[in-house]
């Protein structure tokens, strides 16, 4: 709220967005993922106490990426007041694109010893059908990762938006629109691997995939990814921009009638949610290493909708915590009581919305007392009461 | 990005009284043209809904700088002749001119809002989960692109300004509470300071001082009154004593068409007034 | 005749009599390892005596002609008769060879079969027989044809066989013959009539399949006025299977009419309250099986108030735990209302195994209608139709007629006003959920007789059903209905050109174009108070 009679190199605000405790929080993180993992994967032996599994770097780093997804579904949802059932569709689509490029590296090593993947082997083809050409360019699949995921959104976006389409029935539009492209991408003929998808990957930009120091890197990729995420977003929610986005998100024909298009303030942080989205998909499909059709399911998306409830919306920590709130707990469920994961992500779906319209973060600062005094209660998913 | 907003070459308050009546004068696209000494004309507008018309060929001109005072019972229209005039409802029939040259019709409401006219709803709508100041900013009169909003910095002009406004509203105290917690009075105020914040060449009121005390309408009459001149207003309102406050020229809406305009005397007097309104 | 009858009534109560012999010089052939010997023979011994022939040319058919010596036996069981005069011969001849045949001659047969069969006295049989013989008939066939026909007096069996034996015509040397035959076949409105006809026109090498050029033409116009009613058939077709379909999404959405049409709650779960109604079907069917065995047809009836009543009872409990306490947040409710749906997938999968359960067609479900030879009606789809269309009048009557309609509707017009006037709002909303749930176990019912029913089986709905309603526009009884019908035909067309799941991705896109364009759906509701 300074008035600032110098301009400020932009570097420099987007840096300012972090207030210096967050700063030394998010050096403490980094410093774990870029030094602490690799060297306690890598170093230590793997009897040693201090090791970090494979296991473990897998499912932590797959956990990154849905952070990353669920800070792109609470600028849209927290922020903006849109809930999108879709964002399993651009994250699945960033996955697809990058995919694309890491069957390319497979090159020969593939079951059919073909220059084609196998898949199309297996179809009969003999060449790659067009929107492959150039996939074995690592530049060019980053470029599509960002760019298909994003005109998509765009053009969805600018019609829905225009035609004033929101709350519920948004959601059920683009709840079709996930499932539209789940179907699309189970056939074979569209040139995805049909319903198996995408596996079975060799090599990343000549690296073995499955290489111990590849997947520190991933790791390490996605952390930072997470971090610039976040911090784009808190620049972006201190920002103006973020101040007039709340306020459509509160009372959208007041900001129409104060002179701002709310088409255009959606439409962006709609496109850059779907970008978000689609780079996490393209960092987590490397990670797992398998992408189908079945990340676009109808279930996939609301799940997203789900960390961002628990976590608690409209807060930037929030999204992530519930993430790994959520996703930590079914990795445990799956695997101890496989038969109680749907009895407790329902429960969670219920609890989160009854009891919890803050989240687990509102719930904190609430037992904290931190909330300003005077605001207590009043405010529905304050921007400015939590930190990132 | 926003290629489908309105710019305004000249976005400089024009002042009424220079004399731009004179003939040969250069026509700027998108500029209000007062050449004409009004600012809004309205011609048989008409407006139904299933078959309810709620305008019937109303006609109304508000001239430049006028302070002008609508009223009428519950359904007259008053609501839906705003709507119209701010892009929410398109008429089925009839023109509605700002200035001489800008065809409200062909405009989305933000472009309205862009060329100067501001408009305070019946109910106040302010940003609850902002503060007091955070809705002053917003409404602050600025570029309102996206890309301007992402690199928009507040210069230290742009904050006297602000202050100005918030001492001028009363609410200096209360800058940086939310105003969701602000009572019904001070929310009244705070739109109509987020109204001064936009500059507007007119400002649509509807019922500007319900809810709030006496000393407060009585202020609000002030402040309406220091205001015409440099910007005309439109004041809808059923409280009488604010009405013959204001004391400028008084049109009665009937049934979605004009009844009768004329100072308050004037209509009070006025036979058919008297049926459907004010005598009972 | 009369003999002939009299001896196939004889063959087939498998009683031995008497009879006229046939010549062993005929049936010696038979035996042959030369397939075309076979054939011939079996023509031959069909044209001279056809209804002698019969039990032999079945025996063959069956594998138990045989050859003992010189004579040429029938095997039935422990005994032996002899093939030549039907009577058993005993002591059985120990050493016998059966005659085997190859798949050639066993087509050769059944036609032959087929064609002795046309002199039987049922006449259920004879018009089999009839249909089985216009597929097959050629030119050798044609003596026993005129036969059938000089014999035959149903109307309908008759032209039958003026088809077949016009399609045996069309083996015939005579070009005249060939023309009549192709334009009595132009009558048919069978499909594979048309492949008989399509290669007429068609050159092999260098010279035409048909040599003389007025068949050719002949056949042409046939072909074409075969084609437009197969076209018109198709069509017929299609628009039943989408009426079909459209009746099953129009179940599927109904209840959703009123949860969310009319009350305004999304509800997800609504996928799983089918799933409930189709469960009860399962149920039901388990309980008569059990216990009534006899009346095991008659489970769907009793399903039917079942699975409304279990369906409601969910509703009601989802309405008054959960959903109560979230009016006007409806993307909170959309959540929740998802972990519902997650739960009571799961307590399925818990309480009914993973895999989906068996519900059968009662009989009286079973068959169909044939209007036309390539258009069948079947009955569970018609049944589905008539069913959705008496829960649409129900419901229409329910919101319309009744007084708990009139308060449900005067509730979601205006809450306040309506809890001034005394109407107990709390508890109509909890009716109305639990009507709107209790239709969609309707919906669950009929869907356990034409789907899968299984823990899944909610899912696949759900996007389907708020595409009706959201197309049909909010609040609209009568939207939802043109919604779920058009889009059913509509799909089933589309599927003709482009296949199940492109029509489907087809139809998802341009409902999301079409929102764009009329927001409010197809029966939109204009006024001031529609944005806010």
């Amino acid at each position: 709220m300074n008035p600032s009679p110098v301009p400020v190199p932009f570097i420099v605000r987007l840096g300012r967005s972090f207030d210096a405790r967050t700063w030394q929080i998010v050096g403490l993180f980094a410093a774990f993922a870029l030094v602490a993992v690799p060297v306690m994967h890598l170093a230590l032996p793997p009897d040693h106490p201090l090791h970090l599994s494979t296991w473990f770097i897998t499912l932590v780093g797959k956990i990154l990426c849905y952070a990353i997804v669920a800070v792109a579904m609470d600028l849209i949802w927290g922020y903006g007041g849109i809930l999108s059932l879709g964002h399993g569709l651009f994250f699945a689509l960033g996955g697809y694109a990058f995919g694309m490029y890491l069957m390319r590296q497979i090159g020969r090593d593939g079951s059919y010893q073909s220059d084609l993947p196998d898949f199309m082997v297996f179809l009969d083809w003999k060449e790659l059908p067009w929107f492959w050409a150039g996939s074995d360019s690592f530049l060019w699949v980053a470029l599509l990762v960002l760019v298909v995921p994003a005109v998509i959104a765009f053009v969805f976006g600018y019609f829905a938006f225009r035609s004033r389409i929101k709350g519920v029935y948004f959601s059920i539009i683009t709840q079709a629109l996930t499932y539209a492209a789940m179907l699309l991408f189970f056939r074979n003929e569209t040139g995805f691997g049909g319903n198996n998808g995408f596996t079975d990957f060799k090599r990343i930009l000549g690296y073995s995939i499955t290489a111990p120091e590849t997947r520190v890197v991933l790791f390490a990729l996605s952390a930072l990814a997470l971090i610039g995420t976040l911090l784009l977003a808190r620049y972006l929610v201190t920002s103006k921009f973020g101040r007039v986005l709340t306020a459509i998100r509160d009372a959208e024909s007041r900001v129409m009638f104060i002179g701002y298009n709310p088409l255009w303030y959606k439409l962006f942080v709609w496109t850059l949610s779907a970008m978000l989205c689609a780079f996490a998909g393209a960092l987590y499909v490397p990670q797992v290493g398998i992408i189908n059709p079945s990340e676009m399911s109808v279930a996939n998306s609301i799940e997203i909708a789900i960390w961002v409830a628990v976590g608690g919306r409209g807060t930037l920590i929030g999204p992530v915590i519930g993430a790994f709130i959520v996703n930590l707990a079914k990795s445990w469920f799956t695997v101890s009581f496989p038969e109680y994961w749907l009895f407790f992500l329902g429960t969670l779906f219920i609890v989160a919305t009854l009891y919890l319209p803050q989240g687990v973060v509102g719930l904190w600062f609430k037992l904290r007392g931190r909330f300003r005094n005077d605001d207590a209660g009043a405010v529905a998913g304050d921007a400015k009461g939590v930190r990132a | 990005m926003n290629a489908g907003e309105l710019h305004l070459a000249d976005q400089d308050n024009p002042d009424w009284d220079s004399g731009t009546a004179e003939l040969g004068h250069v026509l700027k696209p998108g500029q209000l043209d007062l050449s004409h000494k009004v600012i809004l004309y309205l011609e048989d507008i008409t407006v139904s809904f299933d078959g309810f018309r709620a305008l019937n060929k109303l006609s109304l001109t508000i001239d430049a700088g006028e302070l002008r005072c609508i009223i009428g019972p519950n359904g007259a229209g008053k609501t839906t002749m705003m709507d119209v005039i701010t892009g929410k409802t398109r008429p089925d029939e009839g023109t509605v001119f700002f200035g001489q040259t800008i065809d409200l019709t062909r405009l989305s409401e933000p472009e309205i809002a862009h060329i100067g006219i501001g408009r305070k709803f019946q109910k106040p709508t302010i940003f609850e989960n902002h503060t007091v100041f955070e809705n002053l900013e917003l409404a602050m009169k600025t570029d309102k692109r996206v890309w301007c909003s992402l690199l928009a910095l507040l210069d230290s002009a742009a904050g006297d300004r602000i202050a100005e406004t918030l001492e001028l509203i009363r609410l200096s105290a209360h800058a940086d509470r939310l105003a969701g917690l602000l009572s019904h009075g001070q929310k009244q105020w705070l739109e109509i300071g987020m109204l001064l914040m936009q500059e507007p060449k007119l400002l649509l009121l509807d019922e500007p001082v319900a809810g709030m005390t006496d000393e407060e309408t009585e202020r609000t009459g002030e402040l309406f009154l220091s205001l015409a001149g440099k910007h005309s207003l439109v004041v809808v309102e059923h409280d009488m004593a604010f009405v013959k406050q204001l004391g400028g020229k008084v049109t009665v809406l009937h049934e979605g068409s004009m009844l009768a305009e004329g100072t308050l005397e004037e209509v009070q007097a006025d036979q058919r007034v008297i049926e459907v309104y004010l005598g009972r | 005749m009369g003999k002939s009858r009299f001896l196939l009534c004889g063959w087939l109560l498998s009683v031995s009599l008497a009879q006229a012999a046939i010549d062993p010089a005929l049936l010696k052939p038979l035996a042959s390892e030369d397939s075309d010997t076979k054939i011939a023979a079996i023509t031959a011994l069909a044209q001279a005596a056809p209804a002698e022939a019969l039990p032999v040319l079945k025996a063959l058919a069956d594998d138990s002609l045989a050859v003992a010596g010189e004579r040429v036996v029938i095997v039935a069981g422990e005994r032996v008769l002899d093939a030549a005069n039907n009577t058993e011969i005993s002591p059985a001849p120990a050493a016998r060879e059966v005659i085997g045949i190859n798949n050639r001659v066993r087509r050769e047969l059944s036609a032959a079969l087929a064609a002795l069969r046309l002199f039987s006295t049922e006449r259920a049989v004879r018009w089999q027989a009839a249909q089985e013989v216009t597929l097959s008939a050629d030119a050798k066939m044609l003596p026993l044809l005129d036969r059938a026909l000089a014999a035959e007096k149903d109307p309908e069996i008759r032209t039958r066989l003026q088809l077949a034996h016009a399609q045996a015509s069309l083996g015939s040397t005579d070009a005249e013959v060939r023309l009549a035959a192709v334009k009595t076949l132009g009558e048919s409105s069978d499909p594979k009539v048309r492949q008989l006809l399509l290669p007429l026109n068609e050159k092999r090498g260098d010279s035409w399949v048909e040599p003389d050029s007025a068949v050719r033409a002949a056949a042409g116009t046939s072909l074409r006025s075969i084609e437009q009613r197969l076209a018109w058939a198709d069509s017929l077709g299609r628009a039943f299977t989408g009426l079909s379909l459209g009746s099953i999404l129009l179940l599927a959405a109904l209840g959703l009419a009123i949860t969310y049409g009319v009350m305004g709650v999304i509800n997800m779960a609504h996928g799983e309250l089918l799933m409930v109604g189709a469960y009860s079907a399962w149920a039901m069917q388990s309980v008569f099986r059990a216990y009534l065995p006899g009346a095991l047809d008659w489970y769907l009836l009793a399903a039917i108030p079942v699975g409304f009543l279990a369906a409601a009872l969910v509703g009601v409990l989802m309405e008054r735990l959960i959903i109560r306490h979230l009016y006007g947040r409806p993307l909170e409710t959309l959540l929740a209302t998802w972990g519902i749906s997650l739960f009571l997938m799961q307590v399925a999968r818990t309480v009914f195994g993973a895999q989906n359960v068996e519900v059968a067609n009662p009989a009286w479900m079973a068959g169909g209608i044939e209007l036309l030879p390539n258009l069948m009606l079947p009955w569970n789809r018609i049944i589905i139709v008539a069913f959705s269309i008496a829960v649409l009048v129900a419901m229409w009557a329910i919101l319309n007629l009744s007084r708990l309609g009139m308060f449900v509707r005067a509730v979601t017009q205006n809450r306040p006003m309506a809890g001034c006037v005394g109407v107990p709002t709390g508890r109509i909303d909890t009716l109305a959920f639990g009507l709107g749930a209790g239709i969609a176990g309707l919906g669950g019912v009929a869907l356990s007789q034409i789907a899968n029913v299984g823990p899944d089986m909610g899912q696949g709905y759900i996007v389907d059903s708020f595409m009706v309603v959201v197309l049909g526009g909010v609040g609209q009884l009568a939207g939802a209905v043109w919604a779920a019908l058009g889009l059913g035909v509509f799909t089933k067309f589309l599927e003709g050109w482009t296949g199940a799941v492109v029509a489907k991705i087809v139809v998802l896109v341009f409902i999301i174009i079409f929102i764009q364009k009329r927001p409010q759906g197809l029966f939109a509701l204009k006024g001031r108070f529609v944005e806010s």
